[in-house]
């Protein structure tokens, strides 16, 4: 269990974190979603006793962390994985941790067991790649069989098979009841992972609930119609109850309703369609309006107020995908001024975020 | 509190893990000796054209110990990196989320380079004096003699306090560029160039290593009238050391890692 009150962290006149407060429960993954610069890794290194809060606390286990004489039996942390001396072997790097907290040397041998790199076991650090970092990490997060277990951006560099790997990894540990505390910026990353969402943007807390809520709150869904006589369906419609909105393209975006029964709305009246899809916005999109206003490095001018548009849903495709390259205009606001081929959350992927500090 | 014999232990397995220790260390037993011998070798062979001042105040002890002149830029280059790889690693971190107790840390840090610094450098003194002594020929000192015991294990000290004085400063200066671009020219250039200038001699023979150096000397040199003997130079050695192990750890407990 992780509880934050009030936990305030400023540098000079700028506020890193500004109050926040939540409880990391055991047993499940909770997500720690939040654009880059958005305090995460700050937040991180405060539970972890490396940067001292401007005001509030963060207690592990009800104690702070200088409180704890092991405190890698009680927590373990992957917060860089480029935090590791090149010259020493992965072996030497988790037996000098290992031993600072009397934990066994075999600990060492079996969790490089559990990370996969057993084989490289006597090579220096210097010639691992990202993912292999990664793991190394992982191993020393692992190496006290903590009951608590926090990483930040742990798929950042990973291949498909190292991110499939984390993802398993993370629902093991919180199904053997420990508790999880994951870090990422991406919404789709978390969507697979972590049953529980903490949303913070600019230090401050936005959301902190159920996945399952923030889908059912945040999917947005709703029917897109195209049709060569625009106005006699949109009689039809208003006559059955719909609500109808026209798009800058001619479409119509009928919320409240099932593909189908328009389909046999539009066939009662003989009415032609050329396009008749369910579209959902997808979860990106509401955390980037989640978000929009916190967002704390632009890649370019001012971001694009309100929610991004919103993608077309084959059905049972998955959930998570790109947007269209050229995306169709909102109702209710201007086109969309996003150039074609802009990919979602590019704005936050930007340098000088704060990381590697 | 964390167990102090597991943080010394972890702090040993970080330290002979990684290959900068062995060659720093080598590399000052090595230069300091072969330095030495050598210069101990040039002067028994052109003894004949010292003036009969030079033959009168002839220090063998001492010179047995020129080499670490250039010996000692290891030395700091070990003391150096020993504190500053953490913070360009980023593997302080790992070291304080694995031991919060900063003091604990650091005290254990700074034992064991100051272990090792001695062990390696009282054997560095013994080599280089008896190899000296026994280039020197006729004109050596025995380790018997008035005062020379006390510069052979007076290096030997030297070069342990030299070391922490590094850790202690790169601990404040947290970074090995900073570190060893500020500490090597100072050891090699700007304190011997000070200490020759006149006037600011006075002041550059309180600067650690000016000052630390007078205990390997056996015969007093006849141009220096400093107010401190051996024991008081190592003491103000110390008292630099002191205050930058302090400074270190102040910086250490104060800043966010």
């Amino acid at each position: 269990m992780i509880e934050l009150q009030g936990l305030t962290k400023r540098y000079g006149d700028k506020t890193a974190v500004d109050h926040l407060t939540f409880t990391v429960r055991p047993g499940v993954v909770t997500g720690f979603l939040g654009p880059n610069g958005a305090g995460k890794s700050t937040t991180m290194r405060m539970l972890l006793g490396l940067d001292t809060p401007t005001s509030g606390d963060v207690r592990i286990d009800g104690r702070h962390y200088a409180q704890l004489s092991e405190p890698l039996k009680h927590i373990g942390a992957l917060l860089d994985a480029k935090a590791i001396h090149g010259g020493r072997t992965a072996y030497n790097h988790l037996l000098c941790i290992a031993q600072s907290n009397r934990i066994p040397a075999h600990r060492v041998s079996e969790v490089l067991e559990t990370v996969g790199l057993t084989a490289v076991a006597r090579k220096r650090s210097k010639g691992f790649s990202l993912g292999m970092g990664q793991r190394l990490g992982i191993a020393a997060a692992l190496l006290g069989d903590p009951e608590i277990l926090m990483f930040d951006e742990p798929v950042n560099g990973l291949d498909p098979e190292g991110i499939h790997w984390i993802r398993n990894l993370m629902k093991g540990l919180a199904a053997q009841g420990r508790t999880v505390f994951v870090s990422s910026h991406l919404m789709s990353e978390m969507a697979l992972t972590a049953e529980h969402l903490i949303v913070i943007g600019r230090g401050r807390l936005l959301a902190d609930t159920s996945m399952a809520d923030f889908i059912e709150k945040n999917s947005r869904s709703y029917v897109r119609v195209r049709t060569p006589q625009p106005e006699r369906f949109k009689d039809v419609l208003t006559a059955a109850g719909h609500t109808v909105v026209t798009t800058g393209d001619g479409s119509f975006e009928i919320t409240g309703t099932e593909a189908a029964q328009l389909g046999e709305l539009a066939a009662q009246h003989q009415l032609v369609l050329h396009e008749l899809s369910p579209q959902r916005a997808s979860l990106e999109e509401a955390f980037m309006q989640l978000t929009a206003e916190s967002v704390e490095y632009h890649a370019h001018g001012a971001v694009t107020p309100g929610a991004p548009p919103p993608m077309p849903v084959a059905p049972g495709a998955q959930q998570w995908q790109q947007p269209p390259a050229a995306p169709p205009a909102q109702p209710g606001q201007p086109p969309q001024q996003q150039p074609g081929g802009q990919q979602w959350g590019s704005q936050w992927r930007n340098p000088g975020s704060g990381k590697g500090r | 509190m964390a167990a102090p014999s597991a943080v010394l232990q972890s702090e040993w397995t970080k330290i002979k893990s990684v290959r900068s220790t062995i060659w720093t260390l080598a590399l000052a037993f090595i230069v300091t000796v072969a330095l030495g011998a050598v210069i101990c070798l040039v002067f028994n062979n052109t003894w004949d054209d010292l003036s009969t001042e030079d033959q009168a105040t002839f220090d063998p002890t001492n010179t047995a110990f020129f080499g670490m002149t250039l010996g000692q830029l290891a030395l700091i280059v070990f003391g150096v990196l020993v504190m500053s790889s953490e913070y360009s690693t980023g593997m302080i971190r790992t070291s304080l989320a694995a031991v919060p107790q900063r003091g604990a840390f650091y005290t254990s840090k700074v034992a064991v380079a100051g272990v090792l610094a001695l062990v390696v450098g009282m054997a560095t003194s013994f080599v280089v004096f008896f190899l000296g002594q026994a280039l020197l020929g006729s004109h050596k000192a025995q380790i018997g003699d008035p005062g020379v015991l006390r510069a052979v294990v007076g290096a030997g000290l030297y070069m342990t306090l030299l070391v922490l004085l590094c850790v202690g400063a790169a601990a404040m200066l947290r970074s090995p560029m900073l570190g060893l671009g500020i500490l090597m020219p100072f050891f090699f250039l700007v304190s011997p160039i000070l200490s020759a200038v006149p006037k600011v001699k006075k002041v550059a023979h309180y600067f650690p290593d000016q000052a630390g150096q007078k205990i390997m000397q056996v015969v007093p040199s006849t141009d220096d009238h400093v107010s401190y003997g051996p024991w008081g130079g190592i003491a103000i050695m110390a008292v630099w050391v002191a205050a930058a192990l302090l400074g270190g750890y102040v910086v250490l407990r104060q800043r966010d890692a």
